[in-house]
């Protein structure tokens, strides 16, 4: 067998089509998914103070259900589920939401363990100052939780980037999607994953390189010592 | 009017009882050490004066204002009582200068340009000046628990709590937040402190409360307090830790 990547010039439209898809479903994935968690893990935190609400209760059940059911499956019962019970989403609709909440309920997972390793120091210091709990949620206890966690934070983003490949079973036109679509054509099955593989490693590397350069000047404070 | 009024003030931990009755009056300016064996009750009382405990029985009064959980908002509750403790506990993600200016931007509202001139006077006072851009994790204990006093000074309190303020210290970095404490006292600030630095309670305190087993034992001037203590317990604790 000879390789032939020149088979698969008349086909980069629709490898940077599929790039193109990918990459946005994973920035906004990104950033909704962290969003999403910190409002999770703010709100499942009251319980600490006030004991688990409805609202906490609920929002535990969400995570959960995500964490224990397949991916395939819940992005299915979007696409297919949502339209039989007469609410219409598209492919692309029903794929973000998917991976918003899948990232949002395992980001929620990891940033509580940072959250719950604050000290009781620093709760009292921030209370002794007058803060709400609000307050100090955010300015006390939500960037140091985030630079304890941030390696497990990473590695989830390029889980759940490297995961959306499986949006192309419900016809996103992903990159997994092009190279399907280009191997149906070409039949150069070989050819178009390898070069499909090697993106998605580029991707993965990437994205590492921008959290951790982001994580650098989010947490400058650490590179002075541990404290 | 005392500033800090406390009547036949209780506090328990399920069946611990660990203040039974503490009646103290404190006057503006005045400088009292809280001294007492570990378990007595110091610290408690001290946490119950800004309500990170609530006391289950008796009466706080600030000002003219009583505390019971409801009267007074953290925000106003913090703008009354300042509290420096054993542990520092500063915000490690934030440089010196936002330690001190978060509570006066976030809780009083104070614009960032009128909330850093206050947080460069209060370093100034105690000799941090020249650190303002550093992270806590930068700074000796000395200089983190200098930053953590002029934290609480920047919302400007009536009175200052200080909890073993200089009990997790090297001993060589004792004296420098003393002598801040000391300037403070000096000053006029009203002083509360819980302390086991005997020489300090005895030179800069008006006055001396020994606690033990969740009372006031005995109080009084400290050479008084000192030199002719009138119960077994206090003579004993004298001379264990002098």
């Amino acid at each position: 067998m000879t390789l032939d990547f020149s088979s698969l010039l008349p086909y980069t439209d629709q490898i940077l089509e599929g790039l193109v898809t990918t990459v946005w479903l994973t920035v906004v994935t990104t950033v909704a998914g962290i969003a999403l968690a910190v409002v999770v893990a703010y709100v499942r935190d009251g319980a600490r103070v006030r004991g688990a609400s409805l609202v906490s209760r609920l929002l535990g059940g969400y995570v959960e259900v995500i964490r224990n059911t397949p991916f395939i499956v819940q992005l299915f019962f979007l696409f297919f589920g949502l339209p039989a019970l007469g609410v219409p989403i598209s492919a692309t609709v029903a794929a973000l939401i998917a991976m918003i909440l899948n990232l949002g309920a395992y980001t929620a997972e990891i940033l509580r363990a940072g959250i719950e390793s604050t000290t009781r120091g620093q709760h009292e210091a921030a209370r002794a100052l007058g803060l709400s709990r609000l307050q100090s949620f955010r300015h006390v206890v939500l960037v140091p939780a985030f630079s304890r966690v941030y390696p497990s934070l990473i590695s989830q983003c390029i889980i759940v980037m490297l995961g959306s490949a499986v949006v192309s079973q419900i016809s996103v036109f992903d990159l997994t999607y092009a190279a399907n679509f280009i191997q149906s054509r070409n039949f150069r099955g070989f050819e178009v994953y390898l070069v499909v593989t090697a993106i998605y490693l580029l991707l993965a590397v990437g994205l590492r390189l921008v959290f951790e350069f982001v994580g650098r000047r989010l947490f400058a404070f650490r590179q002075g010592g541990s404290a | 009017m005392a500033l800090v009024s406390v009547k036949d003030l209780h506090k328990s931990f399920g069946e611990l009882e660990v203040l039974k009755g503490i009646d103290l009056e404190v006057e503006a300016g005045e400088v009292v050490a809280i001294i007492g064996r570990s378990g007595s009750g110091k610290s408690t009382f001290l946490r119950c004066l800004n309500q990170l405990e609530h006391h289950d029985w008796g009466t706080i009064q600030l000002a003219d204002q009583r505390l019971d959980g409801t009267s007074m908002t953290p925000g106003e509750l913090s703008q009354n009582v300042g509290m420096v403790f054993q542990s520092f506990n500063l915000f490690p993600h934030k440089s010196v200068i936002d330690n001190v200016m978060l509570a006066p931007v976030v809780v009083k509202q104070t614009p960032k340009s009128e909330a850093r001139r206050i947080a460069e006077e209060v370093l100034a006072k105690v000799g941090m000046s020249d650190k303002i851009d550093s992270y806590p994790a930068q700074l000796s204990g000395g200089q983190q628990q200098r930053v953590a006093i002029a934290r609480a000074l920047a919302m400007n309190p009536k009175v200052l709590l200080c909890d073993e303020a200089t009990s997790a210290l090297d001993p060589e970095l004792v004296g420098e937040v003393l002598r801040v404490l000391e300037d403070l006292a000096k000053e006029g600030m009203t002083l509360i402190l819980v302390t086991h630095e005997m020489k300090f309670a005895r030179d800069v305190s008006h006055r001396v409360v020994f606690m033990h087993q969740g009372r006031i034992h005995e109080s009084g001037p400290p050479e008084t307090l000192f030199t002719r203590p009138q119960t077994p317990e206090l003579a004993q604790f004298i001379a264990s830790v002098v």
